[in-house]
């Protein structure tokens, strides 16, 4: 695993989800209001539009989610997987990671 | 041991007989194959000329997957059966294969009657039954213009619905002297024809089709009717009438109907045991059925016998609750009043366009029928108390028309509330208190009502409130309240953010669905940026990044133009900033301009440019007012009577940035010619000699609607004060994504009642609606203004916080007609693999 420091953890304000570039990688980063970080494609599957970061972060049933801005499915912070009934398809892919002190960073293989 | 039940028609009786079948031969004693003619599995051949209106064949299936997962079930699609030999009980289809049975079930429908005018098969000329049919009238549309329907019955106005959705100039020709004479009377049929013209069709009644004239092409040019009138015709239909299909019957020996139809007994059987007829093919002791709801019930009275039962069918009153063209028709009983004696009672109001008609019995006591055209509302009750006496005077039944006079309380309990499927009311309230239903969802799983044609769903509704159940309207997983509620909360507890709120009257995190509403209502309460750090992350995409996401993930960019009045100076900075950032320009319908295909990171620099102008935000992006739209007025207009440019711009500058429960868009025109459509918008003014009129809750859309009238000749004064009114109480009281058209329809008394609260002061709130409408006004602060002083919200408008110089790679355009455009995408955008570094593996 390769880490990247991508932002302040301070300028990651929570439920705000921030898009960063990392290798060509177009990545959605969320901090959930317990301090939980998560990375996620930032590509909305169903518009291709690099738009995952601009989604409403909130819970279902607990599980942490992020709406799609453009066509609203539900996605899990966690895994990735869409948690909409009508299309269990789609996915998000997932990426690692993690707080060093005052800065996030993303891990790649 | 299993036998075999074979179905010709996979039609909606058909679908309806087997999926009943199913549902009751637990045992599977019976392997069932149906034979279907179609290529389609069965779909609403009742609502057929919605397929043409976007929503498609999948919308119309009736088959949601339940056959084709059922092993008992052989479905056959596109397989035609040819012949019925009795003897050795087998059915021959046109490919040759024989199919045995043990009983067989006709359920092959009818035809199309088309009458044998000179022209009738020329090119151009179409028969309206199947989808197969409007496919090949839509592939003719193309150069199409006009259109003729040859017939105004139920389905000729179906077929010109089809007819308008293609885009066609559409006449109809009636043989007889009104619209729909089978279902309804003289004076229903004319309110019906009124109703139908104004939405721009042309109605013929009272002239029969002489012949169908052919242009130089040899296809169809044009109707001649029997009066010599000529109808210019590019597409003819023929919807004049059905003829029962009992030709596979008859070529096998078995009786037939006077006027068509395989003769069965009232068990619905023919006089072969083996072999059944229902839906309109049969006809039942020689009376056949156009209707489906009498369809279902022969269906059901054969599924009964067929698994050792002793239904019967009865007849039907013809009974039928439809939308045409938008327009509510609905029939039932006696609704020619032909019984002797029979007393009519009429209430019609022709500028509503609503017609109702009671039949009573010589003493005025007995509901012998009716019909209601224009609002269809009171039809669910009024249909169950056929037969019974009336529980309340004609004219009590009667006003207000709407279907308000009568609560599903005023229904016996032994009287059917479903028809389709034979429920009564006693049926629906005991299920409800049984099973402990809490929807009408639960009620229609349980007792199958609501689920033929559906009229008794707002009964069903009435029935639940009835038994003490409130239905569920919590806005989502989060909060168990409505809007409305979650308004008075915060007015009432003063809680200015979200997390306070979902902690002390909610639960878990929010979702997409609660946070902009707690938003909007906060915008609205507790003021502040809606960027501020509470409120940014509530905000859906546009409100968060103040422009309107687009399908590339870029935004288009709405400078607020009051009332569409604007300087040279300012249409130039337009101009400049749209070309110095190369955004594609459209004019709107809100007489704005409109900039597209600005990424994240350009908008706060081509609003820099625009606030320096003196733009300010247009709001295009909120649940909130949009535009005041305008006519010149007197200042340029020879006709105007009154100044609506400048009362445009007086209601734009008072209302911008008011957050609501949906967006608000508003009209004023000068004079009664309405050149501003301000009767298509929220709220619409339009000036008079005496000062100015007030509309409300109109709406352009899906479902169009016209404003109505809350108050006349108002001063200026007297205006503004009642349009606080509305839009406070608008936002207070309606719900989530509620437009102002839905929320009156859904108040209880309607526009009377909202009469009574903004005029009137019926709740005593007038005083407190306007000053919280004045405390809107003196605290409105532009919000791309707002942005730009503030560099931490300035720093949110970035491509990538790591990477901000670097432009988002997805984002490509094409240029087309001198403009850009998104560029094309088919499927999502491939995403690069993670790559895997020996390094990094071996570490």
């Amino acid at each position: 695993m390769r880490w990247r420091e991508v932002c302040r953890w301070e300028a990651l304000r929570p439920e705000l989800g921030a898009p960063v570039l990392v290798d060509g990688h177009l990545i959605a980063l969320f901090r959930t209001e317990d301090g939980e970080l998560y990375a996620l494609g930032n590509v909305d599957p169903v518009s291709s539009a690099s738009v995952m970061s601009r989604g409403i972060v909130g819970d279902r049933a607990g599980e942490p989610v992020v709406a799609s801005p453009m066509h609203k499915q539900v996605f899990s912070l966690r895994s990735g997987r869409c948690l909409d009934v009508t299309h269990p398809e789609l996915a998000l892919p997932t990426y690692a990671v993690r707080r060093q002190g005052d800065v996030v960073e993303i891990g790649l293989p | 041991m299993t036998r075999t039940l074979v179905v010709v028609g996979h039609g909606m009786v058909g679908h309806r007989f087997v999926t009943a079948f199913r549902a009751r031969d637990h045992e599977r004693r019976w392997r069932v194959i149906v034979l279907g003619e179609e290529r389609h599995p069965a779909y609403d051949r009742v609502g057929l000329s919605s397929y043409l209106d976007g929503r498609g064949l999948a919308d119309l299936r009736l088959d949601d997957g339940e056959l084709a997962g059922d092993t008992a079930v052989d479905l056959r699609l596109g397989v035609v059966a040819e012949s019925i030999d009795r003897a050795t009980r087998t059915v021959w289809t046109s490919a040759g294969t024989p199919v045995r049975y043990d009983a067989l079930v006709l359920a092959t429908g009818s035809r199309p009657f088309v009458p044998p005018v000179p022209g009738h098969d020329l090119p151009g000329c179409f028969a309206y039954r199947t989808v197969d049919d409007l496919d090949r009238i839509r592939a003719a549309s193309g150069e199409a213009r006009d259109g003729v329907v040859v017939g105004g019955g139920l389905l000729g106005l179906e077929a010109a619905n089809a007819l308008r959705l293609l885009g066609l100039r559409t006449q109809v020709v009636e043989m007889a002297d009104w619209l729909m004479p089978l279902q309804v009377d003289e004076g229903g049929g004319h309110t019906l024809g009124r109703l139908v013209e104004r939405l721009g069709l042309v109605v013929h009644t009272g002239s029969g089709t002489g012949a169908v004239e052919a242009g130089q092409d040899g296809r169809t040019r044009a109707v001649r009717l029997t009066d010599g009138t000529e109808v210019p015709a590019d597409l003819v239909v023929f919807s004049a009438g059905i003829r029962a299909r009992d030709e596979l019957a008859r070529a096998a020996g078995l009786p037939v109907g006077e006027r068509g139809g395989v003769l069965v007994d009232e068990t619905c059987r023919t006089e072969d045991p083996r072999v059944w007829a229902v839906g309109e093919c049969a006809a039942v002791a020689g009376r056949t059925y156009g209707l489906v709801a009498p369809g279902y019930a022969m269906a059901e009275t054969v599924v009964d016998r067929l698994l050792g039962g002793s239904a019967t069918f009865g007849g039907a009153e013809p009974a039928t609750k439809l939308k045409l063209l938008g327009v509510d028709v609905a029939s039932f009983g006696d609704a020619h009043s032909t019984t002797p004696g029979a007393l009519d009672v009429v209430h019609a109001n022709a500028a509503s366009g609503t017609y109702t008609k009671l039949v009573l019995s010589d003493d005025a006591r007995t509901l012998l029928g009716g019909v209601l055209v224009g609002d269809a509302g009171a039809y669910p009750t009024l249909r169950a108390l056929l037969g019974r006496p009336l529980p309340a005077s004609p004219e009590e039944v009667l006003a207000p028309v709407g279907g308000g006079g009568l609560s599903a309380d005023a229904v016996p309990d032994d009287a059917t509330v479903c028809s389709c499927h034979n429920v009564s009311k006693g049926d629906v309230t005991a299920a409800i208190t049984e099973h402990g239903l809490t929807d009408v969802a639960g009620v229609k799983r349980c007792t199958l009502a609501g689920t033929g044609c559906g009229s008794c769903v707002p009964m069903l509704g009435g029935l639940l409130a009835g038994c003490g159940v409130e239905p569920d309207r919590a806005l989502c997983e989060h909060f168990r309240h409505t809007r409305a509620e979650l308004y008075e909360i915060v007015r009432a507890t003063g809680i200015t953010t979200f997390s306070e709120l979902v902690r002390t009257h909610g639960a878990g995190r929010g979702c997409d669905v609660c946070k902009p509403v707690v938003a909007s209502i906060l915008a609205g309460l507790a003021g502040g940026h809606v960027l501020s750090e509470d409120q940014a992350g509530l905000q859906d995409t546009n409100d968060r990044f103040l422009a309107n996401i687009q399908r590339n993930g870029t935004y288009s960019v709405v400078p607020r133009i009051p009332g569409g009045e604007i300087t040279p100076e300012k249409l130039i900075t337009i101009g400049e900033v749209a070309r110095d950032f190369g955004l594609y320009t459209k004019i709107t319908g809100g007489q704005r301009i409109d900039l597209f295909g600005a990424r994240v990171e350009q908008l706060p620099l081509i609003w820099r440019r625009l606030v320096d102008a003196g733009f300010e935000s247009g709001h295009a992006y909120g649940k909130a007012l949009r535009t005041v739209k305008s006519c010149v007025g007197t200042d340029w207009c020879r006709y105007g009577v009154g100044d609506s440019v400048a009362m445009a711009i007086r209601l734009e500058l008072r209302y911008r940035g008011l957050r609501a429960p949906h967006k608000i868009k508003a009209g004023v025109s000068g004079c009664a010619r309405e050149c501003a459509e301000a009767r298509s918008k929220d709220f619409g003014v339009i000036a008079t000699e005496k000062g100015w009129n007030l509309y409300v809750g109109g709406n352009g859309g899906f479902t169009p609607r016209h404003a109505e009238l809350l108050a006349a000749d108002l001063d200026d004064r007297a205006l503004i004060a009642l349009v606080d009114r509305f839009l406070m109480f608008y936002i207070r009281t309606a719900d989530r994504l509620q437009r102002t058209a839905a929320w009156i329809g859904a108040m209880e008394g309607g526009l009377e009642h909202l009469r009574a609260v903004v005029v009137d002061d019926s709740l005593g709130i007038a005083e407190e609606l306007e000053a919280a409408m004045e405390r809107h006004v003196g605290e409105y602060a532009d919000e791309w203004a707002g942005v730009l002083a503030d560099p931490e919200k300035v720093a949110r408008f970035v491509s990538f916080v790591n990477s901000p110089d670097v432009p988002d790679p997805t984002i490509r355009f094409t240029t087309e007609r001198g403009q850009i455009r998104p560029g094309a995408t088919d499927g999502p955008v491939p995403l690069p693999l993670p790559v895997i570094r020996p390094e990094a593996v071996r570490a």
